[in-house]
């Protein structure tokens, strides 16, 4: 055996979908919402919410995974170039979005879709950008959530700037930077993470640690769990449960508190699964053992939240019901939105490349035009 | 008021003026605060300003960028410094995937006004990556506006305009000449930001530079003058937008046209401009367009460096070879 080979072997286990290395004992998770839907207390992170807020939740929830279910329905139907599903993801988006207040900035990947639903972001520009139509619909100063980011992890230094300036402004707000367990590999997230702390900017990073990137599994990017890197940062990790959209509230809310407070950043790992593919266009039985994910559909974060209203009689079937219905509903709208979304015109590509527009390009356009005008008349 | 000034002395009072007149520009970069910056273009502006305008930030390029677009995004004007050429492309990912692009995909909700500085180009007998041309990089890219500035005067009205301007601005400063004086009149109109400009009249040849290299043109000039040949020096300021005009009406009058510049000659901005002026002077043309620059080799240890650099007589030659077609 060459040294190479027993490096290797000592580095991780190699067997894609293992199963095992995914489901540690985790003493240090944050859990205020068992699997089984029985409320828990923890220490460090109270909660108190309303029966309404509780409601509220599910319906977050279910809500953004019918969304989900419509948009990669229309996806196989061929009206979406591309959709990267949320699905099991749902309480890590919901919880994180609804800790945000107004003025605060969320810095999403490309797959935040129930952050921008909590943000109140219309379905369609969302959709809008999966079908091709433009870079994503919505105004993100408005919205106060930022345009999609598909260069991995780009976005976290973006949301520290920003948080710079809040600094400056001397506003009490703060800025919420997601990113992906495959992220923290990129340099450019250490590097925020080293600004943010240096400058005690008020930022949080929000990782979704769904156990795969693409295909390659979480311990290709880390040998210790994501959390603890924060401490070499020099601010707090917390390890949360990321299907327990209560416990996501409660430990968001604290790390965005403390960081309009003049505490600096926080790192959360919210623990999850990715239980669709990376997008529609992947094949997850290729890397991943069909035994993982139905013990993590023992996990869903829906589920759960249904049995503890069910339970504590805070809901019953006519609430679910309802919501159920109002599902249906979002997803008709979606999808006659989707369908019926006009092609831009061409000209669009050349009128916001800048503020100031130049002469070159002013011409291309020009020309774009008189060039296609020429067809005109012709069969 | 007109004052004899370097252009690192230049760009120091124009940076000045620009945080004076704006309270949303922030200096970022490497050792720019305490120090001043390694050329001392930043020189007493942090004590002047204050640490949370004039930012000694981490060592790491990408970060400036990028935090640069959360400041941009929060209403801020920021003005990154590259502490060399050679060290932007750490923050390449960020200037080109992110800066250049933000504005045309928020349909112009997210204006990114920043300037990012770069001392570039070769003479000064460093070690690597301290002595590259990195523009047609930038200048390729769209979204990016790309400037070099070869007099103080430009120097202090060019950085000005370029933190002013609602568009990314890769502002190069030509390292080399930081030291050359020239009179700036800080009372009087500057031209345009983005505009060429005709430095000297001529009749044989039109020669074109930018950055360092116009003053070697205008060496040349002043050479061949004795040789009794006439250059016209056309000093291109700005590299995205090209401005061109004035070098098609040039080059219709002399019927010849050289490009010089330090970065290597293939795909550099010399071929862009070689394109565009046969296409609009073909039929003036009495010779092809020819291009002086660097060689395609990685930029050389400082004692083969004016063997790589255009310099006067590389110039003359190709104005003879463009002479003799």
């Amino acid at each position: 055996m060459t040294a190479l080979q027993q490096g290797t072997t000592e580095v991780v286990d190699p067997v894609p979908g293992a199963g095992a290395p995914h489901l540690p004992d985790q003493p240090d998770l944050v859990q205020l919402l068992t699997p089984e839907g029985e409320r828990v207390e923890h220490p460090d992170y109270r909660l108190d919410i309303s029966d309404d807020e509780l409601r509220g939740l599910y319906r977050d929830l279910a809500l953004v995974r019918r969304w989900d279910a419509e948009a990669t329905a229309l996806q196989r139907q061929g009206e979406l170039g591309i959709w990267a599903s949320l699905l099991g993801q749902e309480a890590a988006q919901v919880g994180a979005g609804r800790a945000l207040v107004d003025g605060d900035m969320a810095f999403p990947t490309y797959r935040e879709h129930g952050v921008a639903w909590t943000r109140g972001v219309d379905p369609l520009h969302v959709m809008s950008l999966f079908r091709g139509v433009d870079q994503g619909g919505w105004d993100p100063v408005a919205r106060s959530f930022n345009l999609y980011t598909v260069v991995i992890g780009a976005q976290t230094l973006h949301a520290t700037g920003y948080a710079m300036g809040l600094q400056r402004d001397g506003a009490e707000n703060a800025a919420l930077a997601f990113l992906g367990d495959g992220a923290t590999s990129q340099g450019e997230v250490n590097e925020a993470m080293i600004w943010a702390s240096t400058f005690a900017a008020p930022v949080v990073f929000f990782c979704q640690n769904n156990q795969y990137a693409i295909s390659v599994p979480i311990e290709r990017q880390s040998r210790v769990p994501l959390y603890q890197r924060a401490a070499g940062f020099g601010f707090p990790g917390v390890r949360v449960d990321g299907n327990d959209v209560l416990a996501v509230l409660a430990v968001t809310r604290a790390a965005l508190a403390a960081a309009r407070e003049g505490s600096g950043p926080t790192f959360i790992e919210a623990f999850t699964y990715r239980m669709g593919a990376h997008t529609t266009s992947d094949d997850p039985t290729r890397y991943r053992l069909a035994g993982e994910l139905e013990e993590w559909k023992l996990r869903d974060p829906i589920a759960r939240l249904k049995a503890h209203l069910s339970r504590t009689g805070i809901a019953g079937p006519e609430f679910f019901t309802a919501v159920d219905a109002e599902g249906d509903e979002l997803a008709a709208r979606i999808r006659k939105g989707t369908v019926e979304m006009p092609d831009p015109a061409g000209t669009e590509m050349f009128d916001h490349v800048f503020a100031e527009q130049t002469p070159e390009l002013a011409q291309q356009r020009e020309e774009f035009v008189a060039y296609h005008a020429s067809f005109e008349g012709e069969q | 008021m007109t004052e004899t000034l370097t252009i690192g002395k230049a760009l120091n009072r124009g940076l000045r003026k620009a945080m004076e007149d704006d309270g949303k520009v922030v200096l970022m970069g490497e050792d720019i605060g305490k120090l001043g910056g390694v050329f001392r273009i930043t020189d007493g502006l942090q004590k002047d300003f204050g640490e949370a305008r004039v930012v000694d930030t981490p060592l790491a390029e990408a970060g400036i960028l990028g935090t640069a677009v959360g400041l941009a995004m929060r209403g801020y004007r920021p003005v990154c410094e590259i502490q060399f050429d050679g060290f932007v492309f750490p923050a390449y990912n960020q200037i080109v995937t992110q800066v250049a692009k933000i504005h045309a995909r928020s349909r112009g909700k997210l204006p990114m006004p920043i300037v990012i500085r770069i001392p570039f180009g070769g003479g000064i007998g460093a070690v690597e990556h301290h002595s590259e041309s990195p523009e047609a990089y930038f200048a390729h890219t769209a979204g990016l506006k790309v400037v070099a500035v070869s007099t103080p005067a430009d120097a202090y009205w060019g950085i000005q305009q370029a933190i002013a301007a609602p568009d990314p601005v890769v502002f190069l400063e030509p390292k080399r000449r930081y030291w050359e004086k020239g009179e700036v009149d800080t009372d009087g109109t500057p031209d345009p930001l983005f505009g060429s400009r005709v430095v000297r009249g001529g009749d044989d040849v039109t020669v074109l530079a930018y950055g360092p290299m116009v003053k070697t043109a205008l060496q040349a000039a002043d050479a061949a003058a004795e040789e009794g040949r006439s250059l016209e020096v056309v000093d291109l300021r700005t590299l995205s937008p090209l401005d061109l005009d004035p070098v098609y009406e040039s080059v219709r009058r002399t019927g010849r046209c050289v490009v010089v510049h330090e970065a290597p000659v293939t795909l550099g901005l010399g071929a862009e401009i070689a394109a565009r002026v046969t296409e609009h002077c073909f039929h003036s043309l009495e010779a092809p367009v020819l291009r002086v620059g660097g060689y395609d080799t990685p930029y050389p240890p400082s004692k083969m460096e004016e063997d790589y650099l255009p310099d006067l007589d590389r110039v003359l030659d190709a104005v003879d070879r463009s002479m003799g077609f």
